[in-house]
């Protein structure tokens, strides 16, 4: 019954939306229980990745705070963005983390009483206590922590919301757009740079380099023949 | 404008046009329960038919003890694994160990939503299509799912605190990540001809004629590439460096046992299956095909052609294991690197080109073929000067062409 109930709500909330015409809707039952699992996902997420000793789990604590952030998209009806972040945090990003964390042979649990950085927890709590402050002064006094007037224009209207997104990127935030890649590859091709090893002619100015540098070309040289 | 206000991932379905009430709920339950049940059974009989086929090109007879032409044997091997002692590895991480098996075989059940089944259909008053989800972002969910599917591997390999299987992970992660490029960008042509993400519309995009299929219509190329990529997303030979088992035993499932070893074999044949699916659903026109006019089965006949598609596919991928041998790994890397995403690269601008009309496409390919041409030029040329070094030689350049080693002087003498 209580199932029945909830889908009648679900209903007559459609039927006002269908009504007026407006797409902002008044959160259903269903809404609000997604809404909550969720923001609790996000948040236990979250405080996980902070808590948790072991660079794997902190890493698997943040693919959940991620899962949850898109499905708080799909609750806004944006059923691209949830996607895009699914397939490019979760599925690029921390799976990129897993491979750093997995190869250079950190994945061992830390030493919590060791503290590098004198000072720095009590200066951490501070910040976090002020940053939380400051969100919250925000949203009471003005709409923009809310994110109430869009940037990209309204997305109400025909068209899908791929289609909007898709428009706004390459007209109006052109610019921006084309300078973000570029800067994407540059930092791939620096990475290739960086990460190649240092050719085989030696430094004429470093005599060092040269005579070692020499002998191990011949080695290899044998080890082929 | 009601169907977009919907916050589910149905909203495409003319079920919900006229919001959701018990029936619909019912409807969309049944669903859920008849494609869960219907990937079991199929799984069932596809590691049945896989070891039939198999056994038949090696000239064997393979299982026929358990039922008819041993159609039961899955079953039967389902049933002795569930009573296996399960085995945790004493230096495995605990948690992450039991957790990856279900990592592996969630977004392998998922993928499958979206894939059209049959046509649109009409019972008791609801239109509705026999598919379980056909959301807005349509195939986007599916690079989610392949995306999210790298976990369970990783994870798995990692926890068992073992070498081979980190090995096997390394691998298998690795390889998953550069074909899901190759993957991805064949998805973007269909959907740059389609106009729309959802699965659904590509389908019916391509409907009535066969030389509207995408893989006719986009050049068979993205068709190829696509195939080419879902082999190596799904670990299935020749592309099963992961589970490599001369190499590193039996991958990333070596320290298994018990129902999950069971499970990672449910994901593996569950992706093979979905991801033969979709390859219908992408190039193939889906459950489009001519229907004979018999009636009360206008239903059924989308739903056999769709069928017999995905057979097909799944038994290419049969034949690809009893005829190909494993690729090595660094040819594995080469082909996806080097050949599939420059190729569905060059490939993507033409159909860009060619959308928008016949004048730029053709510059575009001519622009494309010049960049082919160097980046050819570009590959010879760094193949040729590794090949002075490498033990092992690049893909595409054979032994005899390889440079004589220059012998040292003082070598030649002492043999001399």
């Amino acid at each position: 019954m209580k199932l029945a109930a909830t889908t009648l709500m679900v209903h007559s909330t459609l039927a006002a939306v269908s009504a007026t015409g407006v797409t902002v809707t008044r959160a259903s039952t269903v809404d609000v229980v997604t809404f909550v699992i969720a923001a609790a996902a996000v948040l236990i997420g979250a405080v996980g990745v902070v808590l948790a000793r072991h660079p794997v789990h902190a890493a698997l604590m943040l693919v959940m705070t991620l899962f949850g952030i898109a499905v708080l998209f799909l609750l806004q009806r944006d059923d691209f963005l949830a996607a895009i972040q699914v397939i490019v945090y979760a599925g690029a990003v921390v799976v990129l983390f897993l491979f750093v964390i997995m190869f250079l042979g950190v994945d061992r649990e830390e030493n919590i009483r060791f503290e590098p950085l004198r000072g720095q927890r009590p200066l951490a709590v501070l910040l976090i206590a002020l940053g939380t402050a400051g969100v919250l002064v925000l949203g009471l006094v003005s709409h923009w922590a809310t994110g109430a007037p869009e940037v990209a224009g309204a997305a109400n209207g025909p068209g899908s919301n791929v289609a909007k997104l898709g428009k706004s990127v390459f007209t109006t935030y052109l610019f921006p757009f084309e300078v973000t890649s570029a800067l994407l590859v540059i930092a791939v091709v620096a990475a290739v740079v960086l990460a190649r090893r240092p050719p085989a002619t030696p430094d004429p100015d470093d005599p060092d380099a040269a005579s070692g540098d020499g002998n191990v070309i011949g080695e290899e040289q044998e080890v082929v023949g | 404008m009601t169907g977009t206000a919907l916050p589910l991932l149905a909203a495409g379905d003319p079920l919900f046009a006229h919001g959701v009430d018990l029936a619909v709920f019912v409807i969309v339950l049944i669903k859920v329960v008849v494609v869960f049940a219907a990937l079991m059974v199929s799984v069932m009989l596809m590691i049945w038919f896989e070891r039939k086929v198999i056994s038949d090109m090696q000239s064997r007879i393979g299982p026929n003890r358990a039922g008819p032409f041993g159609i039961m044997q899955t079953l039967a091997d389902g049933i002795k694994l569930f009573f296996k002692e399960d085995l945790i590895p004493e230096r495995s991480d605990r948690v992450v160990f039991k957790l990856a098996p279900y990592l592996t075989i969630l977004p392998a059940f998922l993928a499958f939503a979206i894939v059209p089944v049959g046509g649109v259909v009409t019972v008791a008053g609801h239109t509705f299509e026999l598919q379980l989800a056909d959301p807005p972002m349509g195939i986007l969910f599916l690079l989610a799912m392949s995306a999210i599917g790298v976990y369970g591997v990783m994870l798995a390999g990692w926890s068992s605190g073992s070498k081979y299987p980190l090995l096997g992970s390394v691998r298998a992660s690795a390889q998953m990540i550069s074909y899901e490029a190759a993957l991805g960008l064949s998805v973007v042509m269909v959907v740059l001809v389609t106009g729309s993400l959802s699965t659904r519309a590509i389908v019916d995009a391509q409907a009535l004629h066969a030389w509207q299929w995408n893989a006719v219509r986009l050049g068979v190329v993205p068709f190829l590439i696509f195939f080419v990529a879902m082999v190596a997303e799904t670990h299935r030979p020749p592309f099963d460096l992961t589970e490599a088992e001369s190499e590193l035993v039996g991958g990333f499932h070596t320290e298994y046992s018990s129902i999950r070893f069971a499970l990672f074999f449910l994901a593996e044949f569950m992706n093979t299956i979905t991801m033969s699916a979709i390859v219908v659903t992408l190039f193939l026109g889906g459950p489009d095909g001519p229907a004979p006019h018999i009636p009360h089965t206008q239903w059924l006949w989308p739903i056999l052609w769709f069928l017999g598609k995905t057979i097909v596919f799944l038994f290419v991928f049969v034949w690809l294991r009893a005829a190909l041998p494993r690729m090595r790994y660094d040819q594995l890397m080469d082909l996806g690197w080097k050949r599939l995403i420059p190729i569905s690269l060059g490939w993507l601008m033409m159909v860009a080109g060619f959308v928008i009309d016949a004048w730029w496409g053709l510059a575009i390919t001519g622009g494309v073929v010049v960049a082919g041409a160097l980046m050819m030029r570009a590959f010879s040329i760094g193949a040729a000067r590794e090949s002075e070094r490498a033990i092992i030689p690049p893909v595409g350049v054979r032994l005899w062409q390889r440079p004589p080693a220059t012998v040292a002087p003082g070598h030649e003498e002492s043999e001399a």
